[in-house]
């Protein structure tokens, strides 16, 4: 009989994810729901006590997967020791990220388990004892609402970060952490040669908390300088459109839009942004949206809180320096 | 060298999406269909392998009719053959039914390496081509930015939050796709191109002729299905802030820092 609600945390470089926090908070508020026991699975390398923090989320116990071969993920080495524990513990409810490796581990992980996963989902909840997800579609011109059929255990979800709210932790409250053994077979599984970080700790754009991003109307790969400085004010990432891609000026990976990354930070600053429909589906989830065009009819401008009509040339240098002066007096 | 790309047919990504009828599905009437992008960089790639490696292409969907213009163009770039699972017993397929489905047809094609997109930029689940991979018992590399296939092995460069994870495993093996037209670049189809892939072979099967039984797929099968679509909440139209730039600035830096509390 399936009981409980697992979520499955994802560890890296010595410290929990915060998305690991967004689906422990989740997973709390669904097991209350259910009135089900809440319990998480850690894989990694030298997890060590940092486990039982992720009792000030809620979680009650926590099974440690710790092992030299399961510092970096690779499918071929998590998804079966997590299908073995899974298979025992037999939860009604797994939680993961849908963070980059969260997405590839856990559509291999459904398979193995025969379990209906629903990805990238921005809200859940529970109705008569099962799992309903509501999850963006088309880069979020469209949101779909997913159902289990009946007696499908486990229900499994992953989680959209920077969308479900973290819980204040609690640091009085610590999980119990039971060391599962792993026993990983070292054979001809694919191998992590090389890990190359991005230059200046970048933020990701679709962890970030505000992104400023560049079109068309930056005109050349020189100018995102401005776009740079303001993003170092603000805390921001940079992104861009596809067609600053396509141009050249900045690498594929700032790419927001259908074809790229879909975002949903508090702020969004589209600087020289048309706004294409491919470009609008992959940021109108913004909570605030900003657009600086010189021209009024850029559709951009149906999507924002506020608008700069002006020529952003003539615009950013004078709002960098008002930023500025707020940064230096608070 | 025998190389399999999975290919899924979507609505063009200018579409303006509109819900059907049922309230579960999009209204596809006057939808504009296209090669999902991310599967076009997989045609892409292996277009490239079949150029330095030797290697014979084919491409395999399923899906109705109008899926075959999408399996010509691929063709028409340079792919050798192409494989249609055109069966209504394969609606209402949740990730997994699919994922079957294409499995079933490689159980019965030779390959070394099967590419895909890492997902259909319509479903957006990220599911199918790794569950294909899990189905077949053999290992996935996923979001490649870029393929390098030498002494048995595959290596590609995968994009993490932060990094950028060089992987190298054992064919024969599933690759998806990443990146973005920037980084493929997909070559468009010349005209002797398109007048070649008229005549290249392309099959159609069903889920009998794959062995699968009806209840293996569709709707029937689905452990996951949609109940209900909904468009976003429209966003209320914006303030456009006037006055003179020094005025628009310290407004924007007001508002930002006052009302909307971001900066």
């Amino acid at each position: 009989m399936a009981e409980g609600v697992c979520v499955i945390t994802e560890f890296r470089e010595g410290s929990f994810r915060r998305i690991s926090f967004e689906i422990a908070s989740e997973g709390r508020r669904l097991a209350d729901e259910l009135g089900e026991p809440l319990v998480a699975l850690a894989l990694g390398e030298s997890i060590g006590d940092l486990a039982t923090d992720l009792g000030n989320y809620g979680v009650e116990k926590v099974y440690v997967l710790d092992a030299p071969s399961l510092k970096d993920y690779r499918a071929e080495t998590y998804v079966p020791v997590a299908a073995e524990i899974l298979s025992n513990l037999d939860p009604k409810v797994i939680l993961i990220a849908a963070s980059v490796d969260g997405k590839d581990f856990s559509a291999r992980l459904a398979a193995r388990l025969g379990a209906g996963l629903a990805t990238d989902c921005t809200q859940l909840k529970v109705e008569g004892g099962s799992l309903k997800a509501k999850r963006p579609m088309y880069a979020g011109k469209a949101f779909a609402w997913y159902e289990w059929s009946d007696g499908s255990w486990p229900q499994m979800a992953s989680c959209r970060p920077n969308v479900m709210d973290c819980l204040a932790p609690d640091t009085s409250k610590k999980a119990e952490v039971e060391k599962a053994k792993v026993e990983v077979a070292e054979g001809n599984q694919t191998q992590v040669v090389n890990i190359e970080k991005d230059a200046g700790g970048k933020l990701d754009l679709t962890e970030a908390d505000i992104i400023v991003s560049g079109g068309r109307g930056m005109k050349g790969p020189e100018n995102f300088a401005m776009l740079e400085e303001l993003a170092k004010l603000i805390g921001a990432a940079v992104g861009a459109s596809r067609s600053a891609v396509d141009s050249g000026w900045r690498p594929h990976a700032d790419q927001v839009g259908q074809t790229g990354k879909v975002v949903t930070p508090n702020l969004y600053i589209a600087c020289g942004i048309s706004g294409a429909i491919q470009h609008l589906a992959g940021m109108s989830s913004s909570k605030y949206i900003v657009a600086v065009n010189k021209d009024p009819e850029a559709p951009i401008f149906s999507k924002v809180d506020y608008g700069v009509v002006e020529d952003l040339f003539k615009f950013l240098p004078v709002f960098i320096e008002e930023v500025k002066t707020l940064k230096s007096t608070c | 060298m025998n190389i399999v790309v999975l290919l899924k047919q979507v609505p063009d990504t200018e579409t303006k999406i509109r819900i059907g009828g049922d309230g579960k599905t999009i209204d596809t009437s006057d939808i504009k269909w296209i090669m999902n992008p991310y599967d076009e960089y997989a045609v892409e790639a292996a277009l490239r392998l079949q150029e330095s490696a030797g290697a014979k292409v084919t491409i395999l969907s399923m899906g109705p009719e109008r899926v075959v213009e999408s399996i010509r163009t691929a063709l028409a770039m340079g792919a050798d053959q192409g494989v249609l699972v055109n069966d209504p017993g394969t609606e209402g397929s949740d990730a997994l039914g699919k994922a079957k489905v294409l499995a079933a047809v490689l159980k019965n094609l030779e390959f070394d390496l099967v590419c895909c997109g890492h997902r259909a930029v319509d479903d957006d689940e990220n599911q199918v081509g790794i569950m294909v991979a899990e189905l077949l018992g053999i290992p996935h590399l996923g979001l490649a930015i870029s393929v390098e296939l030498g002494d048995g092995k595959i290596r590609i460069v995968r994009p993490i939050e932060g990094a950028r994870v060089t992987l190298e495993g054992t064919l024969p093996a599933l690759v998806t796709f990443g990146g973005a037209h920037a980084v493929w670049n997909p070559r468009y189809a010349s005209l002797p191109g398109i007048m070649k892939a008229k005549k290249k072979p392309l099959e159609t099967k069903t889920i009998a002729d794959l062995g699968l039984s009806p209840d293996e797929v569709g709707m029937q099968a689905a452990k996951v299905k949609i109940t209900a679509m909904e468009l976003p909440a429209e966003r209320q139209a914006g303030r456009v802030l006037e006055g003179e730039t020094s005025d628009k600035a310290k407004e924007l830096v007001r508002l930002l820092h006052e009302e909307a509390k971001v900066i």
